[in-house]
């Protein structure tokens, strides 16, 4: 059993006790526990099971590299899956509970997957895509989906809160431990601004643990004054339990800082996500211990052997009484000295290696422990829990000679360098045959603008494995970050430390080496994803030769934890399979982040109120007051309709239509965009960015306009109107503005860079309204101020003046057909100007309308709408626009485009008005059906609604659509399909329902 | 005119830095060669203060002129006085190829109060705020919104944003300056 030793952990504050509980049941621990070790103190090995095989899981590691140990952590609204219990802290009322099991962990039914495991080889999946047919949809599938899978998805809405932080520094170091220190004392002493990160609450990494000493002292002493030092230095910032995320280009790098993780109760932001520019990085991230492939290496109980010596160390747990270790190297044994001091029992070492007598293995046999070399484990016994190991020959079969009892075993595959960062963003590895790992290629880093690299590895990460070397590496990686960031390293030494004389280790990649099939089908690679030597293997012989697809058929490194323990092992497995070395394998791509990071600090402060920005216009506190049923244009919200009492929205909005047409209405038309043309060339300008001629425009006069792209198609609509010789005030679509803006820009920043032309977007400075209907001129000269008579201000006209008092620019002009004048004031008095033709235009009928009546007004009159009757397809030629293209410019935008046959060719659909027999309402998009079937064998088509309404002012349905040949059809009857396959016969008809003649505006 | 109100009517937060809302202030864009020696001459007589260089800001009192683009400038007056100042500007200029806009009511102003101004400031915008020295001006953004900053005192930022998004502005800006959310970074 895994228990509680007196007197050690050297991050326990034991007169801090926390209570918590797994499953439902209270246990205890202490302040400086992870989850981890305090569930292993409260003998709770068995924590979860795996994703494909439901076996049991308990925890292999002691950090980042975990990839047994998910739970579902918290509850309700702070409730999060698939939080790894090494990486968790403690703190008092944590609740957690295992995942993936049913109907309970001790017990569970989909263990039966275990024993069908040979019926879910490698790319299990795949196949059963492939035959028979039906079988995934009907079998495979709600099989899989329910026993498949990890934590619980999430019910609540969040509690918490997260934000974002730009920060920008010369040296970024990532990675806490004494190689990290000594690289940020080395940078920050040259006078660089540095940022230290290290995603653990804990400083100094694994060197207390494995004794080292340095300067003459203890590591742990050591990390306690460079950190003082660090920290008294003016140049650097210091934050824990901020992991370094991901390396992207340019020195652009993630901090991914835990604020509250291990202290709920605190009022601040839960994780904040640091958006980091530095100039240069150094990856300090240390090495993670390989596992080794022999049979039953994922039963609980079987750790990696630094881990259960840092449960010791760190945590004061025990994580069984009888430990055997395994091992192919030196380091191994220091597992065996500590525990063997601790005063647990070591039965034997079993080291693969034919010969072990180095200074550490020497020191385990004068200790007493046993030593076996040239041994392995043929197979863990045990289920739930390690109970025993039978010992083969390493070069053998795996035929048993010997059984050992224990109740933990403790494995060390040798060292992989944490490389991720590394090659997050390009840098490339070396395979270092010596001690069997991927190491990083110095002379070819992850390049930076300037082509020179800008990411340097420090101390483990870089594959220096001793102390002294540990330190000398990372002290010349700060000094090397230092200069290469623009400053002078100071003349200085790396801390000094005591080297320990390890002998070479052995690549193990199986154990043992000719084992039987039988016995590689319980070899674990991938623990999470129970992916096991015999899979590897049997995609090998499946013709799988590129790593990355063998992961991907296989599912190797696929799992939460990335295959952070399994990589290695992995590819040496498929290396030996495929009989080649393992750099002519590789390695899969390294992708941030390093561990899964919360989606909220990905969000940041956007949820809720402030996930998007709403844009409100001057008057838009009135519209809500008025009960306003509101849409989206854009990122505007604008009032769809008034509805009254009980009214519906379509009464509503039958009711503003009838009003302003029969009285007075009055529309927000501030969001319009307002875009100021200036200069010398703005005649010029304009007519190449719109299809018709603007030069020719007088002073005090407006015009229509069309916007196309360079392809051709239409793109914004709006009106032009002339301020003076050199000054045009361009109107675009509300959704428009800032597209249009941008677009002139960039015309005249990168095409006509020499024409005098300057633009300016003044949509938020001017609040608009549109007065409409036979009373709009009462209303105007009841409030006075300037002629708005049919001679003084007539169509297409504009006059700045005064109305009420409000400084105005009128212009008349009509979206709608009646009598209409869109009238601008300064944005900070639009709400007083809306409230003042209220009053003015209650005896008139003044009734404010919304965008649907807007809407349908145009439409009555045949007025396009773009987004409607334009969908990024439709040319102005398709919509009847003809006019409004001129014929005498040389050049548009568009121009070209719409001389390609396909664009002038006449069987092109076009716009013509609709009118159901029945006078019903045209569904909006729905096709008009042709005869005959296309090649795919669908019904063939001859148009298509655009807009569809109904008419109030009319009183039955009216469409706008495109249709084949459309204008010479007039009169004809075609039928439109509904979804349900019925049809609705609808008339072509003219696209002007209302006062073609105009006469209603022009009064 | 009496009529004229600001967004949100001088509204106020208060979390570990005071966000304030500042009423109407009037603006304009001034688009141009700023390196004409007559460019500098018209906003030195129009806002009192001499041409800013690249991303800088000069202000005397009330008035003042930011850098914006290499051809653009934001001019800085009370808002009363901005359409007087265009007129003067326009007529300053002349013939010289330019152009002049009140963008007053188009803006937003709030001030940051308090010692953090700066890092709430750097949750928002990707701006290096612990270099941001008085003088400099930043025309970035917030979140997902266009916005110009200043230090317009020792622990007071000036931020101007569009009209439109005043409300998403003030929300941002006293979200992030909660109580609890501080870096303490710089």
């Amino acid at each position: 059993m895994s228990t509680r030793l007196p007197n050690t952990g050297r991050f326990l504050d034991k007169t801090a006790p926390a209570t918590f509980t797994f499953n439902g049941q209270s246990l205890g621990g202490f302040k400086g526990d992870t989850l981890a070790s305090a569930l292993l103190a409260n003998d709770q090995m068995l924590m979860g099971r795996s994703f494909k095989y439901h076996r049991a899981r308990g925890v292999v590691a002691s950090g980042a590299e975990e990839p047994n140990a998910l739970v579902n952590m918290g509850e309700g609204a702070r409730f999060e899956p698939n939080q790894r219990v090494t990486t968790t802290e403690l703190f008092d009322g944590l609740t957690a509970k295992s995942q993936n099991h049913w109907p309970s962990l001790n017990f569970d039914v989909g263990v039966i997957n275990n024993y069908v495991a040979r019926f879910l080889p490698a790319g299990f999946y795949y196949k059963t895509f492939m035959y028979p047919r039906a079988a995934w949809k009907h079998v495979f599938e709600p099989i899989i989906r329910h026993s498949a899978g990890l934590g619980n998805a999430p019910k609540s809405r969040d509690a918490d809160r997260y934000e974002h932080f730009y920060f920008f520094t010369d040296v970024l170091v990532v990675g806490g431990g004494v190689a990290g220190l000594q690289s940020a004392l080395a940078a920050a002493q040259s006078g660089a601004k540095v940022l230290l990160l290290e995603q653990t609450a804990n400083w100094g990494g694994r060197a207390p643990v494995d004794g080292a000493e340095i300067a003459g002292k203890p590591a742990d002493d050591w990390v306690t004054e460079t950190l003082a030092a660090l920290q008294a230095l003016p140049n650097v910032t210091i934050r824990a339990r901020t992991m370094g995320a991901g390396v992207y280009d340019h020195g652009y790098a993630l901090g991914y800082e835990r604020i509250t993780d291990h202290a709920p109760e605190m009022d601040a932001p839960r994780h904040r996500l640091w958006r980091i520019r530095a100039k240069q990085i150094i990856t300090a991230t240390g090495a993670i211990e390989r596992p080794l492939s022999f049979a039953g290496n994922d039963i609980p109980g079987v750790m990696l052997a630094a881990s259960v010596r840092d449960y010791l160390v760190n945590w004061g747990v025990a994580v069984g009484e009888r430990t055997v270790v395994v091992t192919n190297n030196d380091d191994g044994y220091r597992t065996a000295i500590t525990l063997h001091k601790a005063g647990l029992k070591v039965p034997a070492i079993i080291d693969a290696r034919p010969k072990a007598d180095g200074d550490l293995p020497n020191q385990a046999r004068e200790l007493g422990i046993p030593v076996q070399e040239g041994r392995g484990i043929a197979k863990v016994k045990g289920g739930k829990r390690v109970q025993g190991v039978a010992i083969c020959l390493q070069d053998g079969d795996g035929g048993a000679r010997e059984e050992i009892a224990c109740d933990c075993v403790a494995m060390s595959g040798g060292w992989s360098p944490v490389v991720h960062l590394w090659s997050h963003c390009g840098g490339k590895l070396n395979w270092i045959e010596e001690l069997a790992h991927f190491a990083p290629d110095p002379k070819r880093p992850p390049l930076g603008d300037n082509g020179e690299g800008f990411v340097v590895t420090s101390g483990a990460a870089s594959g220096a494995m001793d102390t002294p070397d540990v330190l000398k590496d990372a002290h010349l990686a700060g000094k090397a970050a230092a200069k290469a960031a623009g400053f002078t390293p100071k003349r200085s030494q790396a801390a000094k430390a005591v080297a320990t004389a390890e002998a070479a280790m052995a690549p193990v990649w199986i154990m043992p080496l000719k084992a039987t099939p039988e016995l590689k089908a319980k070899m674990w690679l991938d623990y999470q994803n129970d992916v096991k030597v015999s899979d590897v293997q049997l995609a090998a012989r499946e013709g799988y030769e590129s790593v990355e697809h063998t992961k991907r058929y296989t599912t190797l490194g696929m799992a939460t934890d990335q295959g952070k323990l399994s990589n290695i092992n992995g590819l040496a497995v498929l290396s030996d399979a495929l009989n080649q070395k393992i750099p002519q394998t590789g390695t899969t791509t390294f992708r941030p982040p390093y561990t899964p990071i919360s989606i909220g600090s990905i969000a940041g402060e956007a949820r809720g109120e402030i996930f998007q920005p709403l844009r409100r216009t001057p008057m838009h506190a009135w519209h809500e007051e008025a009960g306003a049923y509101m849409e989206p244009v854009g990122q505007w919200r604008r009032p769809y309709c008034y509805p009254r009492g009980a009214e519906t929205h379509d009464e509503a909005v039958a009711r503003e239509v009838n009003n302003t047409r029969q009285a007075l209405g009055l529309l927000d038309a501030s969001t319009l965009g307002k875009i100021i043309v200036k200069g010398p060339d703005a005649g010029k300008f304009l007519d190449m960015l719109y299809t018709n001629m603007m030069s020719s425009l007088k002073p005090g006069r407006c015009r229509y306009g069309l916007m196309c792209s360079e392809n051709g198609f239409l793109m914004d609509d709006g009106v032009v109107a002339r301020i003076d010789e050199d000054t045009f005030l361009c109107h675009t679509t509300s959704g428009g503005a800032d597209h249009t803006h941008a677009w002139m820009e960039e015309w005249l920043q990168t095409e006509w860079w020499d024409w005098k032309v300057y633009v300016a977007n003044v949509t938020e400075q001017l609040a608009q309204v549109a007065v409409v209907g036979p009373n709009a001129r009462k209303v105007l000269e009841k409030m006075g101020g300037m002629d708005v008579s049919r001679e003084a201000l007539t169509f297409m006209g504009w006059a700045d003046g005064k109305i009420g008092g409000f400084d105005a620019r009128v212009y008349r002009i009509s979206f709608s057909g009646e009598l209409s004048y869109e009238i601008a004031v300064p944005a900070s008095q639009g709400r007083a100007f809306w409230d003042a033709l209220h009053a003015a235009g209650a005896e008139f009928g003044a009734m404010a309308y919304g965008t649907e009546a807007l809407h349908i007004m145009r439409a009555e009159k045949g007025f396009i709408m773009i987004g409607d009757e334009t969908d990024g397809t439709v040319i102005p030629q398709d919509l009847g626009l003809h006019w409004a293209i001129s014929k005498k410019k040389t050049d548009f935008l568009g121009k070209r485009a719409q001389l390609r046959s396909h664009m002038a060719s006449a069987e092109r659909w076009q716009l013509v008005g609709l009118e159901t027999v029945d006078g019903s309402v045209l569904p909006d998009g729905a096709y008009a059906l042709a005869e005959g079937m296309n090649a795919n064998g669908q019904r063939n088509m001859q148009g298509r609604v655009t807009s569809s309404y109904h008419s109030p002012t009319l009183g039955h349905g009216i469409a706008m659509g495109l249709v084949l040949h459309g204008p010479d059809r007039m009169g004809e009857v075609i039928n439109f399909g509904r979804t349900d396959g019925t049809l609705i016969p609808a008339k072509i008809v003219d696209a002007v329902f209302y006062d073609k003649e105009g006469e209603k505006q022009n009064v | 005119m009496s009529n004229a109100v600001s967004a949100l009517s001088g509204v106020s937060s208060d979390g570990y830095v005071q966000v304030q809302e500042m009423g109407l202030q009037g603006m304009l864009t001034l688009r141009g060669d700023l390196s004409m020696v007559k460019m500098a001459k018209a906003v030195k007589a129009a806002v009192g203060v001499e041409m800013p260089k690249l991303r800088k800001i000069n202000m005397t009192g009330q008035s003042g002129a930011a850098w914006m683009s290499p051809d653009e400038l934001l001019l800085i007056t009370p808002h009363g006085d901005a359409e007087a100042t265009a007129a003067k500007l326009v007529k300053a200029l002349g013939k010289t190829h330019s152009l002049v806009a009140n963008v007053s009511d188009a803006r937003v102003v709030f001030t940051l109060t308090g010692a953090g101004a700066r890092e709430v400031v750097a949750k928002l915008a990707p701006v290096d705020m612990q270099a941001f020295k008085k003088g400099d001006i930043r025309r970035s953004r917030l979140a997902q919104v266009p916005a110009a900053f200043w230090l317009s005192g020792k622990d007071e930022i000036t931020v101007v944003a569009f009209r439109s998004v005043a409300q998403y502005v003030f929300d941002l800006l006293t979200n992030a300056a909660q109580s609890g959310g501080e870096v303490n970074a710089y």
